[in-house]
């Protein structure tokens, strides 16, 4: 069972005001609890929460480079193993170090099996410098690289649907999306993926990048995180043992809502609303909706 | 006890009987012969390690990095592009975190062109990662440097990861006689690893961490660095000790080969010593005066043990098998020789030869000699003029 008042991600560390991978940090290590070694990739996280020579975390941790945190952690993992230890391994890295940069890694880490549960947390741009476009930003999104301009609606391709999808097919024991808009549910995916054999992979929506996304006050964090899920731009399911076992439904919202709400796609609707563009949105999100059912029906 | 064995398999003799927990590694010729024998010791239960295939160099070094910072003892081996260069940023990061990690080097030249044959530019081009380096001139060398290595490395004033390196297929695929110590004896010579600290849920640490600009960084290197030259009398200590229960001395970094009286010295790194020691031979022979300064420990760089050696030789060759392309001396170790000898008026010249595994004779060796007598070095040796 979580125990909801242990505090092993301390106060003081810097992120800014609102941000959602500090409030999922906290999350994690209460689904984890204290018998565990967290490995790190270079990013937001790692620079706000280990500003040397003060540290957030009450647990083991360690930083190694920005693509390699799922062979560091399975270097860890078979030390532990060797040793009889039974320290629970878990990975809290970016999207860019997930979507991109790491995936060699990570492929290697899961297709060995190993007993670790690799976190990535999904705020969809690279953060740490500047808001440039990673694997994980959604379609249209401005970011610096792939900023709204005469010729550019922004980003001009899907947010990657890959790392769910391929490391189930790596046959990873279990396999979840989440969201800091839902504690609970965060806590529950990490208490189960950390007691399940082999390697588990949890990606949890940490918006809003308050900074990255912009256009809202810090205090809407959750406000927006629930919008995502909503609209279908976001779906938290898990799948186990390669099959779709729980997704989350809603009586969804138009996706407008939930985009007005963020400068990163303001230029969708300054100065005039484009709406061949957001009708694209729409589309993947009704795509969303019926690849893992979530549309509650009227009369449910 | 004295077998007739690859320098490959010797090496991975050497490897198992340091007990790693964890194996490492990523094929990359030459130095696939080592791992490939580790392989299989695990296989048959001669060696008790977790052994990972790993998926590229990268996470060959960042598997090594988390199992040494849990606590454990560790081996990799590599080589090379795909190889060594790929796990570049991890061996810079490796240094940093201050983790003992031992890796072997079958040194074999970069790209492009292709070449799997041998040169020494792969861990040449990775002197400033903060490893210590050590070269082995025989298979006997090489396979003692391992237990020497992790000797060093591990204690807790040095706390750095070393390079045993030696030349691809001249010695990683060449069989020799080589005394292979029992495990009784080297478990006398090393004992288990005590880790200065660990990752350790009963006693949590952050490792790794982000230095905030402009306040520690700097720091941090200096110790880096002053940590690495006290490795270099940790092998020294270590190779001292290894002579007096294994009968074979490595306390110099350097050794020392005829330099007695000498009017020319060659300074050279691994297997290549070999021969330049038989053209000495040959050349007092017919008189002419030559020595020979191995270096066995390039980093950290003795310099004073060099300057020692080198004292009184008018002129000095430094044979490289290395370029450090766009450089006034073009070899890599060059620079650093002269260096040792600032103001004793010794004339120090680099010649590089042998890349990509062009063979180098005793004849090379007379005409090099030769060239520094009339001043002219700092040069390719060798090159086919015809194909140019």
């Amino acid at each position: 069972m979580v125990d909801k008042s242990l505090e092993l991600f301390d106060c003081g560390h810097r992120a800014c005001g609102g941000c959602g991978p500090a409030l999922l940090a906290r999350l994690i290590l209460k689904g984890t609890g204290e018998n565990v070694i967290v490995v790190a990739s270079t990013g937001c996280m790692e620079v706000f929460s280990t500003p040397y020579p003060e540290t957030a975390w009450k647990v083991p941790w360690i930083h190694s480079l920005f693509e390699n945190a799922a062979a560091v952690a399975s270097g860890v993992e078979a030390s532990l193993k060797h040793n009889n230890r039974t320290e629970k391994v878990v990975c809290i890295c970016g999207d860019g170090a997930t979507f991109d940069i790491g995936m060699l890694c990570i492929s290697g880490a899961f297709e060995r099996g190993h007993d670790i549960t690799y976190i990535c947390y999904d705020n969809e741009a690279y953060m740490n410098t500047g808001i440039q476009r990673s694997g994980a930003t959604p379609y249209d999104a401005s970011t610096t690289t792939s900023p709204a301009g005469r010729l550019s609606t922004g980003n001009s391709l899907p947010k990657k649907d890959l790392p769910p999808q391929i490391l189930n097919a790596h046959g990873a024991s279990y396999v979840a999306t989440a969201s800091v808009a839902y504690p609970m549910d965060v806590m529950k995916k990490v208490e189960k993926a950390v007691n399940t054999p082999g390697a588990c992979y949890i990606q949890v929506h940490t918006p809003p990048c308050s900074t990255g996304w912009g256009g809202f006050d810090g205090s809407k964090t959750i406000e927006i995180a629930k919008q995502a899920i909503e609209c279908g731009l976001w779906v938290n399911y898990e799948m186990e043992n390669g099959e779709l076992t729980a997704a989350k439904k809603v009586r969804r919202i138009p996706v407008e809502t939930y985009l007005k709400a963020q400068k990163r796609f303001r230029h969708l609707f300054k100065p005039q609303a484009v709406t061949e563009e957001i009708a694209k949105i729409q589309a993947i999100a009704d795509a969303n909706a019926k690849k893992y059912g979530i549309d509650i029906e009227r009369n449910e | 006890m004295m077998q007739i064995m690859e320098g490959s398999h010797a090496v991975a003799e050497a490897a198992k009987l340091c007990r790693p927990e964890v194996v490492s590694a990523y094929p990359i010729t030459p130095q696939t012969h080592i791992v490939e024998r580790l392989a299989e010791m695990v296989a048959d239960g001669e060696l008790d390690a977790e052994y990972l295939c790993v998926e590229s160099e990268l996470s060959a070094l960042s598997v090594c990095l988390g199992s040494s910072a849990a606590g454990s003892r560790v081996y990799s081996a590599t080589s090379s592009q795909g190889g060594l260069m790929l796990m570049a940023e991890v061996v810079f990061n490796v240094a940093g975190m201050r983790q003992p990690i031992v890796m072997s080097i079958a040194n074999r030249a970069l790209g492009a062109p292709l070449s799997i044959w041998n040169d020494q530019q792969d861990s040449i081009s990775l002197r400033d990662a903060g490893w210590f380096h050590l070269y082995g001139e025989d298979v006997q060398e090489m396979t003692d440097q391992h237990f020497i290595a992790y000797k060093a490395a591990e204690q807790h004033d040095v706390l750095l990861p070393g390079f045993v390196c030696f030349d691809g297929f001249i010695l990683s695929h060449t069989y020799e006689p080589v005394d292979i110590p029992t495990q009784e004896e080297i478990d006398a010579f090393l004992p288990p690893y005590v880790p200065y600290n660990k990752l350790d849920a009963k006693a949590p640490i952050s490792m790794g961490m982000y230095a905030p600009p402009p306040d520690y960084y700097m720091e941090f290197r200096h110790e880096t660095d002053q940590a690495l030259q006290r490795a270099g009398a940790a092998i020294s200590a270590a190779g001292k000790e290894f002579g007096e229960m294994f009968g074979r001395d490595y306390s110099g970094h350097t050794e020392s080969y005829r330099m007695d009286d000498a009017d020319v010295a060659f300074v050279a790194l691994g297997s290549l010593c070999g021969t330049v020691k038989d053209a000495i031979d040959e050349m007092r022979a017919d008189g002419i005066k030559a020595g020979l300064v191995k270096i066995r420990t390039f980093r950290p760089f003795p310099a004073t043990e060099i300057a020692r050696a080198l004292a009184g030789v008018p002129k000095v060759a430094v044979l490289e098998k290395n370029i450090s392309l766009g450089s006034a001396m073009k070899g890599a170790v060059g620079p650093e020789v002269k260096d040792a000898v600032t103001g004793t008026g010794i004339d120090v010249y680099s010649y590089v030869l042998g890349l990509g595994g062009r063979d180098i004779r005793k004849k090379d060796i007379r005409a090099i000699a030769a060239l520094a007598e009339k001043g002219v070095g700092n040069t390719f040796y060798g090159l086919r003029t015809e194909v140019l």
